[in-house]
Formats: structure tokens, C-alpha cells, sequence
């Protein structure tokens, strides 16, 4: 099994924050892993994005030019990341931000409204655990579990209602695929 | 022996260097290294070390010759532009024999380049990098355990043989996360034998000296022949290098750090579909394995050498390997990084006689 995912989303959506958890994960479910982030002169307000590597074999590049899943937080996210998705490969698609669609008619789009989803949460700073779920629902490359059982490791001054908030933003998630 | 951890190379860097005695870091911020200055600012004081922003990368290495003339662990770092600015330090550090341990982080360039991974101050690190006749030992890590664990070794071969050490690496692995174990027991340096050179008092004893110059000719010609044997212990006791699969190759794929990464997966996939792919990995890019190469060229007729730079690591297997075998050089320089299938396709293409990347014939 190889996958390799992208992540992205405005600086503040936890993009980043979200490709160490799926990466940790990945560790915690026995894969070889690695998380590589877009390092380059980025800023806030700006796009940030990272690479994600889960993988039976030993991973060569953390460097991911052709993901098999991208997960699009918001909308420049969608026109930078959509030409690069392998044919077959799966686009996450945060539809609560993002309001045009893919073009592209070879790959599976999954719609998530990870926002509103968070919203109705109580914070919209889950709606990337939300859209972890989503993914690890539909991939199967980590376990939601495992999502929920980490949470803490990435966030260790996450307060118990914050931890509780994500858990279920895991849940909704892998529900709402 | 220790947990698994999950950490960023340059962060694996900096923990693995406090865990082998570093107490003193002086450093400027440069991409994409600054997780190394930013770690050592807060994870030094914990062991009561000292942490020092310096005005300037040039200010840096020299609070370093200070530091570790009193004979203690020392470490800066940098990425291409600022190690070039640490030079002249350097070359003062060699000639005065102490035994300072820095990293670089390598980007691309030349000048300012950018900010991508790379591996073209291959031979800057190599060569010396200073003025004058010296050498620096340089170990090339491939992977987030070994930015971890490689300052231990290094500090040890500083202060074994009294010279500069340094660890090459690039922005993937300064910025990747990936787990990582430490293999050694953290060294409090306290419980270390100060060095009988540490310039820290004779109480009354024979004088002590630590200085990078002598202007009598016959004295400093002298001291690079000291020098000299000191090298050549080196190149005979702490060469290290890593081989994949050569038994039975076909071909070598040589190449260090991130490209030698990139090309095991290129054997693993290559292995796969039946071709007889090995891989040699200098561990030590100086002193270099020259013997594996030698011994591989009186049976294997071909080499192909990866290097994100544009032919310098080449120019060491080519020594190596001496005109008895053909090699061939895929280059991607300033940034560009080479995938597992693009190595894999190449070789393909090598192995079927194609001769558009061939570097140099028997």
C-alpha cells in the first residue's frame, strides 16, 4: 500500500497540524510514514499545504508530486492541487468554502462541508479533523480510531472539551462518506 | 533501547547533538534550518548549556573557536549562503585542530539561489570549503534517525583526532518529519575527560597554545604534515558507507543523503520487475569509500550516479572507480528532486545501452 496525500487550506485551517496527525497515525498504524510541509515564503492569509506519505515499503521521497488523494480546504487549494491528482485518485473537497468544482472526470470527488460540520461542533478549528475522518473512512489507510485516540500526541494542551470536540468531528467526518 | 519518536530532521538534528554533550550553539537564522537555532534556544538551557543568536554567521563560528578551545561540545548551523560566510572560521578552526561540529543544511544555489533542498555544496563540504590545505570530516544522513543519531559519531571523530566535523544534509531532510529512534544513552558531557589541550588553566603547568598560524614557512609547512597524518588516520579507520543488494548487480546506483533514498526505492522497484540493480551509499562523503567502488568496477561494468547537483559527487566515484568501469550521471540540480520511477527509467535506459547520460568511459 502507497499513499500519498496532500493536504492544503489557508495559513490557520490546520492544514499543517493535519497532515503531522494523519502522519503520526500512519506511525501509530505500523506504516512507514512521512510529513513534508510546503516551507517555502508562505504566509498568513496565504496557502499552506504538505505532504503526507503512508506506505507498506519504506518511503523514498516525502516529496509527493502525484498524490492518490488530495484534501482541499479552501478555494485557491482546488485550482493549485486538482491538475496534480493521479487519474483514479480521490479529491477531498471542503465544500462548505470552496463553490466551484472539479474539473477534471478521472478522479472520485468527495464532497465534505468539513466548516459547517464544524460549526455545528461549536468551532470551526476541528474542521480539519473532520476532514481526516472523511479520509480515513473512504482510504482506509489509517484507522478512525486511531485519529481519535492521537489526538492529544498533536495537541497536547488541547483541553479535555477541545479533545471531545475533535473526536466527534473524527466521527462526522467518516460519516459524511 | 529508546521509544519511537516523531520528529522534524532539523528538530531529530538538534536533540541528537544536545544528547552527545553539545552545551554551546551559536548560529543566525537562515531557511531551512531555522528549527535548529529555535530547538537549541529553548532545549539548551534545560541541560545548562548556552544558546547565542549571534549578530551574524561569521560571529557565530568564531564564538565557536572560543567555545571549543576550552574544550567543550560546541555546534552552529547553517544552509549554503551562511555556511559559505562560516568558511573563513572554519579554516581557522582546522588549522588551530578544534573540534567544532556544524551542519548544512544545503539549499540551492549558487549566490542566494533559493530555498529548495539540494545537494551542491558537495564540494564545498569535501574539499575543506575554507582557504588552505585541511579537511573536515562530513557524514551525509539519509533519514530523520540519522540526523539524530550521526552528531554522537561526529563529535566523537572531533575529538579524537582534534578537527572540524559536519553533517550534509538538504532542506528534505532538515524540514521532513518521519519516526526515529536514538541508539546511544544521552552523554553528560561533565562526566567527559577534558581534553589535555583545553585552554582552561595549568595551575602553574606547561603553557598552553590554541592558534591557526605560524609565520615561520619551514614551521607551518611542518604543521600541514602533522596535519596531513592525521587525514590520512581518517581515510584508514572512519570511513563508513551503506550497500544494497550489490551481490549479484548488474548495475550500482551511487549516490548520497536524499538521492540515495530516492534510489533504493528505485532498486526496490527495479528488483521487483526482475533487473539486478545494487546501490553503494558513502555514509562518510570524507573521507570517501573509495575501496567498495574499486573492488565493484573490476565486475560491475556500470555505474549510474544520482546527485541533486550537477556532477560533483560524480567526480569522486569517477577517482574511485579509476576509467575500469563506465558511468553515467543523472543530475538534477537548485531544487529538483528526482522520484523513485524517474532513477528506476534511467537505469532501464543505461542498462539497454543507451548512452545519453554517460559521464565517463573505461
Amino acid at each position: 500500500m502507497y499513499q500519498g496525500v496532500i493536504m492544503a487550506g489557508f495559513g490557520g485551517q490546520g492544514v499543517v497540524s493535519g497532515g503531522i496527525m494523519l502522519a503520526y497515525c500512519g506511525m501509530v498504524d505500523g506504516l512507514n510514514v512521512t510529513f513534508f510541509p510546503a516551507y517555502g515564503a508562505e504566509m498568513r492569509g496565504g496557502t499552506a499545504n504538505c505532504s503526507v506519505v503512508l506506505s507498506t515499503d519504506p518511503v523514498a521521497s516525502p516529496v509527493v508530486g502525484q498524490p492518490d488523494s488530495i484534501l482541499i480546504m479552501n478555494e485557491p487549494s482546488l485550482a493549485k492541487f486538482e491538475p496534480m491528482l493521479k487519474p483514479g485518485g480521490r479529491l477531498f473537497l471542503n465544500t462548505s468554502l470552496v463553490s466551484s468544482r472539479p474539473k477534471r472526470t478521472d478522479v472520485e470527488v468527495i464532497e465534505v462541508p468539513a466548516n459547517d460540520i464544524a460549526e455545528e461542533l461549536g468551532n470551526i478549528k476541528c474542521a480539519n479533523m473532520v476532514m481526516l475522518g472523511a479520509y480515513a473512512r473512504k482510504s482506509g489507510a489509517v484507522k478512525p480510531e486511531t485519529l481519535k485516540d492521537n489526538i492529544k500526541e498533536i495537541y497536547p494542551k488541547a483541553k479535555e472539551a477541545m479533545l471531545e470536540m475533535n473526536k466527534k468531528a473524527v466521527d462526522r467526518g467518516a460519516a459524511a462518506v | 533501547m529508546s521509544e519511537k519518536l516523531f520528529m522534524k530532521g532539523n528538530e531529530a538534528l538538534a536533540e541528537g547533538a544536545v544528547r552527545a554533550g553539545c552545551r554551546f550553539f551559536a548560529g543566525y537564522p537562515i531557511t531551512p534550518q531555522n528549527e535548529v537555532p529555535e530547538y537549541m534556544s529553548w532545549r539548551l538551557p534545560e541541560v545548562g548549556g548556552t544558546f547565542i543568536q549571534a549578530e551574524s554567521e561569521v560571529a557565530a563560528i568564531n564564538m565557536l573557536f572560543g567555545a571549543s578551545a576550552v574544550g567543550t561540545r560546541t555546534m552552529t548551523s547553517s544552509s549554503s549562503p551562511g555556511i559559505s560566510l562560516k568558511q573563513e572560521g572554519i579554516s581557522y578552526c582546522a588549522s588551530a585542530e578544534l573540534p567544532i561540529f556544524y551542519s548544512n543544511i544545503v539549499r540551492g544555489g549558487p549566490g542566494l539561489g533559493n530555498i529548495a533542498p539540494a545537494q551542491g555544496d558537495y564540494f564545498q563540504s569535501t574539499r575543506g570549503g575554507g582557504h588552505g590545505d585541511y579537511r573536515v570530516f562530513v557524514m551525509a544522513p539519509k533519514s530523520v534517525s540519522e540526523m539524530a543519531n550521526f552528531p554522537r559519531k561526529c563529535y566523537e571523530v572531533a575529538f579524537k583526532y582534534r578537527i572540524p566535523t559536519m553533517i550534509l544534509a538538504d532542506g528534505i531532510l532538515g524540514q521532513m518529519m518521519e519516526p526515529l529512534e536514538f541508539d546511544f544513552e544521552p552523554i553528560d558531557p561533565n562526566t567527559l575527560p577534558l581534553p589535555s589541550w583545553a585552554l582552561r588553566g595549568t595551575n602553574g603547568g606547561e603553557r598552553r597554545t590554541v592558534k591557526s598560524y605560524d609565520l615561520r614557512p619551514s614551521a607551518m609547512e611542518a604543521w600541514n604534515f602533522r596535519l596531513e597524518k592525521k587525514y590520512n588516520e581518517i581515510i584508514e579507520k572512519e570511513v563508513k558507507f551503506e550497500t544494497v543488494k550489490i551481490e549479484d548487480a548488474d548495475i550500482i546506483l551511487a549516490a548520497y543523503g536524499t538521492a540515495a533514498r530516492i534510489c533504493e526505492s528505485a532498486l526496490m522497484l527495479g528488483r521487483r520487475e526482475g533487473l539486478k540493480i545494487g546501490l553503494v551509499r558513502p555514509i562518510t562523503v570524507w573521507p570517501f569509500p573509495t575501496q567498495v567502488f574499486r573492488d565493484l568496477a573490476r565486475r560491475v561494468r556500470k555505474f549510474l550516479v544520482v546527485e541533486m547537483s550537477l556532477g560533483q559527487f560524480v567526480e569522486d566515484v569517477q577517482l574511485s572507480i579509476n576509467g575500469k568501469a563506465e558511468i553515467h550521471l543523472h543530475k538534477r540540480p537548485a531544487g529538483g528532486i528526482p522520484t523513485g520511477e524517474e532513477v528506476l527509467e534511467v537505469t532501464r535506459k543505461v542498462l539497454a545501452g543507451d548512452e545519453s547520460k554517460v559521464f565517463a568511459r573505461p
